[in-house]
Formats: structure tokens, C-alpha cells, sequence
């Protein structure tokens, strides 16, 4: 646990320019990820999860306005510029929801692929494209030579998912930033993929930011788990503690909303209102009193800060008496 | 390609026999009948279908969407059409509701044939007062132009030709039980949030007054916390109304949460059916058996899909080995 963090983030604040006035999309988030370690980024529409990440991947729109840190070991990522910025991209690579929009289709898979290995690491054409058959053959791809000559129209959506994860992995990064990979898969494809993004994760000691609005899978495949609510951190947690043993009211009514497949229940318990974004959220007070079922005055007095506990973090003034009655409430 | 063998049925045991499909299924009735003394029995006996599918057949050239699929869905009940993307879960809906034309077999909504297209405009307003759906894009699916109110009212005038009064105070009932305020109800749809559009097309399918609702992956695109209040939303509805609901879905626990009955689809196949509980539960065929596995949960371990049982003989493999887009 005292090993330095492989990617730190301190204190992001991120505005963006809407209808002329600057807008909060993230407070003050902080994160660590540690080598090797696989940390989920969980929330809804407007929690900032994939704000954070393309704030990490130096992918923010013109005119955004950043605040705090960010860190790859010894480097600020915020002043990296030209060959430095796209060196570290290398490090850091990103996958995106839906691969189709991150490819241009009128360009081949080997061409696509080998891009960055060509131009950025000087790798000769042949040995690029050796390493990217290579590397489909790792994503399970059959056939790697031919697909190379192949557009992306010719694949299928898992298909080309795994195609974007072999090409993310050539520059042998360090952290892969995987932005809901698998959201718009089918489940048993879902599985696939994730189970390839686990095993080849494991044997590149490759690090992971993993997005996703699903509690389960996040919880299932990452060491630890971060829940966003309105632009800011709530809850670090174990993973495997997520659902068993929740430090925020937000993480526990979140599990609690998702019908269970293995039983009916009478009624759902919805969390009444909607996600909101940092924007919409009260600024100086705790921003999901408005719709947590345990606030109290002091709750809105002021931002809470993010609480020790049991190895985790909990941005909820009330998380020690309130620790295990979330469960129970919800179980 | 042999799409009948690659999928091997196992051997049903003796009790279970109602439940798996072979490639000549003809048993249906006898599977309902079951589904419901298994249930409980809650409709009496004789009573109609509201709907009944008969060896529905969908070509597109060569390309077989929909393979003899039978089914039906007795009054009060409603149904999961459960599948992936290609398994012609929605090319059935398509078929449901109008929007294409069967190859082969025969629909029958509330003792009417809706095989063939309709007719007459009123023939086709009946129809509506039969099926409506939900889509699942709640950007896409309402007019830009129309308020809530105004959506709603547009399909009580077209069926049911009340007066001014009638109709509005119907239109507060509706976007009242679908839970929107009054001010969303005068809200063009870009000033709502996802889950208020859906509620405006769940009202504005309502107002028809169907038999049958069908929801065509009506709750994925929605956030966790909305979507759990649209599903206890649907469930209220059911509660107060005799509608049945076809809940088109690939996700499970949304399929037990609001379902009785399930049919599972895959590669325009039906390959097992039963009552929601018993095929989540226990699913018997090895497709409906990868499908479970492959919902992710505490402790749950991803597997690449030769090393789950289901076997590398999956057509889908080939299919997509071969490089055929499959969604």
C-alpha cells in the first residue's frame, strides 16, 4: 500500500465554456492508481467519470478551464506538450465505448493499428505489423494477417473492441484508461472481452482505469472502486466490500436500485430525483442530501470532506454511525 | 450452415420436458399450460390469449431473422423476449406492431389476425388500441415539436374521439401516473431528461389503452437510479390496468424484476422458455446457460467463451470469425 502511485491526480477542477458561462464538470478529485492495479470509476450521466478520464488522457475540450494535478510517476501531465504529450499517450492509452467512432473507416485495421508504433517509436513497417498480428492473436482474433487488410466495417462491434484493446496494448503502456469498453456489447461478448482485458492486464503488469456505470462489473474486475456523484468523489472502497460493506448512502442506494437477477422484488428502491450534474449540484453542501434518505441539517452546512474508514473513503459526515445500517437498509 | 445441430439440446429430464425446445417444437400450448400450473394457475381455464404467435417466420434475402417461433401470452401475464443482438428478439416486435410483414405464420392479438397488413385506417387504429410500444431511445422516439400534453392528446383524439374535457382530464391521469409534474407535462422533449421522455412514451403508449405494451429495451438507456423508478413505474401500471407487457430485453435481472413468463432467443431461434424464475434459476439450454454466466456479480470471474461449456461450436463464433457483423 505505501508504494508510490504509478498516476496521481490531486484537486482536478474542470470547467467547461456552456452558453457562455464556465461550468463545473469535476470538484476537487483526487485519485491514486497504483502499478498493475485495476481501479473502477463508477456513476451516472453526469457524475464526471469520463471527464476524468479525458482530463487524465489530456483529451478536454478548447476552452476547458483545469485546476490541480496530474501526475505519471515523476511527470506533470498538465504542461507535457508535442512528442512529450503523444509519448505519454503511449503510456496511457485510452479505449473508448464505442469503437466505431474512434476509428476512421476508410482506413485499414493493420494501418490503424500500427500507426502509433510507426510514427511515434520509429518501428519499421514489417515489424509493426508483425507485432499488431501478433497482438490480435492474443485478443483471440483468428486470422490476424488477413485482418489487417481488412476495414472496420468488416468486423463485428466485439471484434473491433478487441481490435482497439490489441492496438491500445502495442505501445505496451503502463495504465489503460478504458472508457465503458464493454457497454455497448452484448453480455456474453462483455465477458469475453473482459475476461481478455484481465488476462493480458496481468501479463503486462498493465495497470487500469476502468469507466463504467455498472456496479457489478465494476466490482467484480477492479482491486478497488470509486464512486462519482455529481463531479465528485464519494467513495473509495475494496472492491469485493463495495456491495457487502458500503461507506456512502449514494453507493449503497445505487446497488439497491439494480433489480436482482436472482429474485423479484416487491418494489424497487429508487432513489427518488435524478443524477445530477456538478453544475445542477448545491455547491457548499453535501451534494446528494437532496436525495439521501439519512441528511441531516449539518449535511448541508458545508462540502463534506472525504472520511477515513476501514481503508476506504467516504465523502459522508455521517459514515460512522452510519456504517452497516447501509447494507442491512438495502440488503 | 447446420445452425439446428451446432446447438446441441441436452437431454430434458422427465420434469422438464415442457421447457426445452427441439428443432420441431410443437408443444406450445402444453408449455404454457405448464408455466401456469407452475404458477400457480392464475388464469382460469379457457381463457384467450391475448396474443398467439404461430411458426412466425422473417427472411431478409438470405438472412433468416426469425425461425418458427411460437409463443403466447395469456391475460394478465406478460412475457420476456430475451436475447442478443441478431437473435431477432426486435425483428419480432417489428412484426408485433406492423412495421414488417411476416414470411410465414400468423399473429393473433385479441382473437384478431394481424398477420397481413391492415386494411383500412381504422383497422389500423384498432390494431393500436391492440399492441403499442416503447422503443428504447427516448431522444429519438417523440416529436421535437410536441409537448408532453400534446403527444398524448394526439393519440386520444386519433382513438378514442373524446371531447376537449374529456380528453384532458385523461391526459392529467396519464402524466400523472407515469409520474411527471405539470410543468414537464407542458415541456417540449428537449427540456426533459431521458427518463422523463420515456415516461412521456409510456404515457403516450398508455393512452391508447392497448392490451399489450410492448417495452423494446425501454429501460436500458436509462441511469440506474431512473431506471429503477421507471421499472416500479411499469410494474404500478400493470397493478391498475389489464396490460400485459412483451419486455424485449437483454438484460436479466430487469427480466425477473418485471416479467412472468420468458422466451429466449438466439440466431432467430426460440431455444428455451418457461417461467422467468425457473430459466434465470436453472436454465437448461447451454445458450440460456452462457447468458446467465455471463451477467457479471460478486466474485464473478469473466471467461474467454471457449472455456465456458456452451463449446467453440457456437455459431456466432463462426460467424464473427468469419467476419460477418453480427450486431
Amino acid at each position: 500500500m505505501s508504494t508510490d502511485p504509478l498516476l496521481s491526480v490531486s484537486d482536478l477542477t474542470v470547467l467547461l465554456p456552456v452558453e457562455g458561462e464556465q461550468r463545473a464538470v469535476l470538484r476537487d478529485v483526487s485519485l491514486d492508481i497504483r502499478a498493475g492495479e485495476a481501479v473502477g470509476l463508477v456513476g451516472e450521466s453526469g457524475s464526471g467519470k469520463s471527464m476524468t478520464a479525458r482530463a487524465i488522457d489530456r483529451l478536454l475540450p478548447k476552452g476547458a478551464q483545469v485546476h490541480g494535478q496530474i501526475r505519471l510517476r515523476d511527470s506533470d501531465v498538465m504542461t507535457l506538450a508535442g512528442s512529450q504529450l503523444r509519448s505519454y499517450r503511449n503510456q496511457v492509452a485510452m479505449i473508448f465505448q464505442d469503437p466505431r467512432a474512434h476509428v476512421n473507416p476508410v482506413r485499414r485495421i493493420g494501418d490503424f493499428m500500427t500507426e502509433a508504433l510507426r510514427t511515434n517509436l520509429g518501428v519499421s513497417p514489417a515489424d509493426a505489423a508483425h507485432r499488431a498480428a501478433d497482438m490480435l492473436a492474443q485478443v483471440g482474433i483468428e486470422d490476424a494477417r488477413r485482418r489487417l487488410h481488412q476495414y472496420p466495417h468488416e468486423l463485428s462491434g466485439g471484434m473491433l473492441q478487441r481490435v482497439m484493446i490489441a492496438a491500445a496494448l502495442l505501445t505496451e503502456p503502463a495504465l489503460l484508461l478504458a472508457d465503458e469498453p464493454t457497454t455497448a456489447l452484448d453480455v456474453t461478448t462483455q465477458a469475453e472481452v473482459m475476461a481478455i482485458m484481465d488476462e493480458l492486464r496481468h501479463q503486462y503488469g498493465l495497470a487500469m482505469l476502468f469507466i463504467t456505470h455498472d456496479l457489478e462489473l465494476a466490482a467484480a474486475i477492479c482491486d478497488r472502486t470509486i464512486v462519482m456523484y455529481a463531479g465528485q468523489v464519494v467513495e473509495v472502497r475494496r472492491s469485493e466490500l463495495l456491495h457487502s460493506d458500503p461507506l456512502h448512502p449514494y453507493t449503497a442506494a445505487l446497488a439497491a436500485a439494480r433489480p436482482d437477477i436472482g429474485s423479484k422484488a416487491a418494489r424497487l428502491q429508487a432513489i427518488p430525483g435524478r443524477p445530477l450534474s456538478a453544475f445542477e449540484a448545491p455547491a457548499h453542501e453535501c451534494a446528494f442530501a437532496p436525495r439521501c434518505p439519512y441528511a441531516q441539517d449539518a449535511c448541508r452546512d458545508g462540502v463534506p470532506p472525504l472520511i477515513d474508514l476501514d481503508g476506504g473513503l467516504s465523502r459522508c459526515l455521517r459514515v460512522g454511525e452510519l456504517r452497516g445500517q447501509l447494507e442491512a437498509a438495502h440488503a | 450452415m447446420p445452425e439446428n445441430e451446432s446447438v446441441p439440446v441436452p437431454a430434458p429430464a422427465a420434469d422438464r420436458d415442457p421447457r426445452l425446445l427441439t428443432a420441431d417444437a410443437t408443444g406450445h400450448p402444453a408449455a404454457a399450460g405448464a408455466s401456469r400450473a407452475a404458477a400457480g394457475g392464475s388464469p382460469g381455464a379457457g381463457s384467450v390469449s391475448v396474443l398467439e404467435v404461430k411458426s412466425l417466420r422473417k427472411e431478409f434475402g438470405d438472412l433468416v431473422a426469425v425461425d418458427d417461433a411460437t409463443f403466447s401470452i395469456e391475460p394478465g401475464r406478460s412475457l420476456a423476449i430475451v436475447g442478443e443482438s441478431g437473435s431477432g428478439k426486435t425483428t419480432i416486435a417489428r412484426m408485433l406492431v406492423g412495421l414488417e410483414r411476416a414470411t410465414r405464420g400468423t399473429i393473433t392479438a385479441c382473437g384478431r389476425d394481424r398477420s397481413r397488413p391492415a386494411r383500412s385506417a381504422r383497422d389500423r387504429r384498432r390494431r393500436g388500441r391492440e399492441i403499442q410500444i416503447v422503443f428504447q431511445d427516448p431522444y429519438t422516439s417523440l416529436d421535437p415539436r410536441q409537448t408532453a400534453e400534446r403527444a398524448v392528446d394526439e393519440i386520444l383524439r386519433l382513438h378514442h374521439g373524446w371531447e376537449a374535457d374529456r380528453r384532458q382530464a385523461r391526459i392529467e391521469q396519464l402524466i400523472e401516473l407515469v409520474g411527471l409534474d405539470s410543468r414537464q407535462a407542458r415541456a417540449l422533449p428537449r427540456a426533459l431528461s431521458g427518463g422523463q421522455r420515456q415516461r412521456v412514451a409510456i404515457a403516450r403508449a398508455l393512452a391508447a389503452e392497448p392490451q399489450i405494451l410492448i417495452l423494446d429495451e425501454s429501460v436500458a438507456a436509462l441511469d440506474v437510479s431512473i431506471q429503477a423508478q421507471v421499472l416500479n413505474l411499469l410494474a404500478d401500471i400493470r397493478d391498475e390496468t389489464t396490460v400485459s407487457y412483451i419486455l424485449i430485453s437483454h438484460d436479466l435481472a430487469v427480466v425477473r424484476q418485471l416479467t412472468d413468463d420468458a422466451i429466449v432467443m438466439h440466431r432467430g431461434k426460440l431455444v428455451e422458455r418457461g417461467l422467468t424464475a425457473q430459466v434465470l434459476d436453472d436454465p437448461q439450454h447451454p445458450y440460456t446457460q452462457r447468458l446467465r454466466a455471463s451477467v457479471p456479480r460478486p466474485g464473478w470471474k469473466p471467461t474467454r467463451r471457449q472455456l465456458v461449456p456452451a463449446g467453440p461450436a457456437d455459431p456466432e463464433d463462426q460467424a464473427e470469425q468469419k467476419g460477418e457483423p453480427v450486431d
